[in-house]
């Protein structure tokens, strides 16, 4: 018999739409411009030749080598839930700028070449100063989101500078900031990320080349969304990228992250630092939307994204809120994470992963909770289709001075068809008998009865999968900026595109 | 409007017959009732229509206004004009009942080549009539059907079907699970759509939803067969005597 009975129908007809999968990712393409690259490989040449470019001064260079070092005795950690074939760092580009940011290094965006500019209009992105995040339609909506747009290893300008100089929040790439503010970079960069964290975070420590730099001076509250918006698009490179942003006592920024590459059929690596300094009373929320190259449906290319983000709460009362849309990269290894030092500080984890094919996501959050009266919270989404396997691993420690500290964690699965697997492995550590913890986590399945209802209101089934799943997903989406949530909606959509017959 | 010939229907996952020949033809404008015991088949005949997943047509033609339903997908029927009030319909967590409706709603506009209503002309629609149906704004907002009361999630059919306008509606035991109030304010919801030109059969147990929304034609269904039809009146003499006496009678 070749008749194939539809157990239940999504399931039956999952792996042919999976098929016709190919060619959905909508940021695929490649911007042909003319670039210059490091030599092929990494040793301590290459990272003194990066320091060079950036015109870094001298400690910067002695920390850079300082990590090389470490590096080179350090492994690759093998415990997340990924199976990808082993990386080799001698093929790896670690440098690649357009030949336009050179030397004659452009003074403003209007001078930037037209092709780069074309890059981010095409993907979406503002940089004309009166312009907003695209899909964002209301006029009458004057928020502003200024930009840092990162291309492969350099940044290519940042909007809205001014404005925010008014305000006296510095809002730049790290590589101007090493040269402007050398003080606060030096007095920060790798307190909260130590140098020799792990194997990733060390290899950027050598090798980073630019990122963003966010200062908020005391009470201020940030006047607009900072954003920064990472594109590799040269073959064969890595992008190390470095973000740091520090509030001082009583500040507040939101600042939101976008990363897409073009569709190449050879992986590339991926492997930013991110570290968020937070003083008393202050608020930082970091929201990312991450939509790497996710690779084909049989696994070839994608963006291999290994990251780690810190938040430190220093102060007391101080408050970090990290939300993270992971719907792209073939291998996802990354745990925004918080300590929460001052008495009193919240740490906020809200997060959706999708993958589908062959991507394979092993990510979550580790909460540290180091003074007294602390709370955390965990929502995470995990959805998998096709045969994807996604991993939520958090940790969850509570130390013994966190008197009464609180963590609520909810962990929801959801699968779409029977290739697929869904894995949730929480970590609890309890050395103070005050502290509560609580853990909630589901597994459910797309339902055929509501795919039905909704297609019996006249929905197809892709329009039906993202309803259920936007529903599944709700509580992180709200936790979005506005501008992002929309974004994400659409994006979670899109993910899934092709995962249900 | 529905013409229905000679269908017979089995389940895919077993080898077992449910419809064993159905004829029914539904004029424009006309309500038709189909009333039968447990089992009979009246629940498969509205899955069936609406083009749900695990049957399998083994024989007979449907046909909505001369296109052959059974070869559309559930959202393309529905597009057609064809709507089934769910006996227990879904929940969907995380969704806006609003959100869900005017998806749907343009949803089907978008397949018949229709513009999309906008959100202040959803809004202004919506609110009319939830309004006549005693739906209040908290329900329009809360996720579709979650901890929904019996009577709400019903009244909520009724919604759906009063936005998306159909042409043929299906009603499944929409009775069931509901007080008399509940039921009365079902069946006004029910009777301020019949304009003489939407068609109903209305699948149900007992008569008394019958009183409420009055029926042309009555139908008695038993193990996969319309045995009997007539007017209103075959349903009192259900309500009198139950169905021993016509299946007696028939067998």
């Amino acid at each position: 018999m070749t008749d194939m009975i539809a157990k239940e129908g999504v399931e039956a007809e999952t792996v042919e739409a999976v098929k016709s999968l190919s060619g959905k990712y909508k940021y695929g393409f490649s911007t042909d411009i003319e670039s210059e690259y490091a030599p092929l490989g990494l040793d301590e040449d290459i990272v003194k030749l990066i320091s060079k470019k950036n015109d870094e001064p001298e400690w910067m260079l002695d920390w850079r080598l300082q990590a090389f070092e470490r590096w080179k005795l350090m492994k690759e950690p093998e415990w997340a839930m990924v199976d990808y074939p082993k990386i080799n760092f001698q093929d790896i580009y670690y440098y690649s700028r357009p030949k336009s940011m050179s030397e004659d290094k452009p003074k403003s965006l209007d001078d930037v070449d037209p092709k780069l500019l074309e890059t981010y209009a095409k993907l979406g992105i503002p940089l004309k100063e009166q312009a907003l995040l695209a899909g964002v339609e209301a006029p009458e909506n004057d928020r502003k989101v200024a930009v840092d747009a990162v291309f492969d290893s350099v940044s290519v300008g940042t909007t809205f500078q001014k404005e925010l100089k008014n305000a006296g929040v510095i809002f730049m790439s790290i590589s101007e900031a090493l040269k402007e503010h050398p003080e606060l970079v030096k007095k920060y960069i790798g307190s909260v990320v130590p140098q020799s964290d792990n194997f990733y975070a060390t290899l950027n420590s050598a090798v980073f080349s630019d990122g963003s730099f966010v200062y908020i001076p005391e009470g201020v509250k940030c006047p607009m969304e900072l954003s920064t918006y990472f594109r590799i698009n040269a073959e064969n490179t890595g992008q190390f990228e470095r973000t740091l942003i520090i509030a001082e006592k009583g500040s507040s920024v939101s600042y939101l992250e976008g990363c897409t590459a073009p569709k190449r059929d050879v992986a590339q690596l991926h492997a930013a630092v991110v570290e968020l300094v937070i003083l008393e009373d202050a608020e930082i929320k970091y929201s990312t939307v991450q939509n790497w190259y996710p690779g084909d449906e049989n696994g070839k290319g994608g963006i291999y994204n290994f990251v780690t983000k810190r938040a430190d709460c220093r102060g007391d009362r101080a408050k970090v809120m990290w939300t993270q849309v992971e719907t792209g990269s073939a291998v996802t290894w990354k745990y925004p994470s918080c300590i929460l030092r001052g008495n009193a500080s919240q740490g906020e984890f809200y997060s959706i992963a999708i993958a589908n094919n062959m991507q394979q996501a092993d990510t979550g959050t580790k909460m540290i909770h180091l003074g007294k009266n602390t709370k955390s919270r965990i929502v995470s989404k995990g959805i998998s289709a096709g045969k994807a396997q996604n991993t939520y691993r958090g940790l969850v420690s509570m130390h013994p001075k966190a008197a009464n500290a609180r963590n609520y964690t909810q962990c929801d699965s959801l699968l779409i068809g029977d290739k697929c697997g869904a894995h949730t492995v929480p970590y609890i550590e309890v050395k103070n008998n005050t502290a509560r913890v609580e853990h909630e986590a589901t597994t459910s399945k797309v339902d055929d009865d509501q795919l039905f209802y909704c297609r019996q209101r006249g929905m197809d089934e892709e329009e039906a999968v993202a309803l259920v799943v936007n529903g599944f997903c709700k509580e992180v989406l709200q936790a979005l900026p506005m501008e992002f949530a929309m974004e994400a909606q659409a994006l979670v959509a899109i993910s899934l595109e092709g995962s249900v017959g | 409007m529905l013409n229905i010939k000679n269908l017979q229907v089995g389940l895919e996952e077993e080898n077992k017959q449910i419809l064993k020949g159905v004829d029914l033809n539904i004029g424009e404008g006309e309500v038709h009732a189909i009333m039968g015991p447990n089992g009979s088949g009246k629940s498969t005949t509205s899955y069936v229509l609406a083009g749900k997943d695990g049957y399998e047509i083994t024989g007979g033609t449907v046909e909505l206004n001369g296109h052959n339903l059974l070869d559309m997908d559930p959202e393309e029927r529905a597009a057609a004009g064809l709507f089934l009030a769910f006996q227990y319909p879904v929940e969907i967590p995380g969704v806006g009942n609003m959100t869900f409706l005017r998806t749907a709603v343009n949803a089907q506009r978008k397949a018949r080549g229709e513009k999309e209503l906008t959100a202040g002309e959803f809004l202004k629609t919506v609110r009319e009539k939830a309004k006549s149906l005693k739906i209040d704004s908290d329900m329009l907002k809360r996720p579709v059907n979650v901890g929904f009361s019996g009577g709400e999630k019903k009244r909520n059919e009724i919604l759906q079907m009063a936005m998306l306008e159909p042409k043929m509606c299906v009603l499944d035991e929409t009775d069931s699970g509901l007080d008399v109030d509940a039921m009365k304010l079902v069946a006004e919801g029910v009777n301020a759509l019949r304009d003489g030109k939407r068609s109903f059969l209305v699948i149900t147990h007992y008569q008394r939803l019958l009183d409420h929304i009055k029926p042309d034609v009555v139908h008695i269904m038993a193990n996969g067969r319309i045995i009997k039809s007539g007017g209103p009146e075959l349903a009192l003499e259900v309500e009198k005597n139950g169905y021993a006496d016509i299946l007696a009678e028939v067998a």
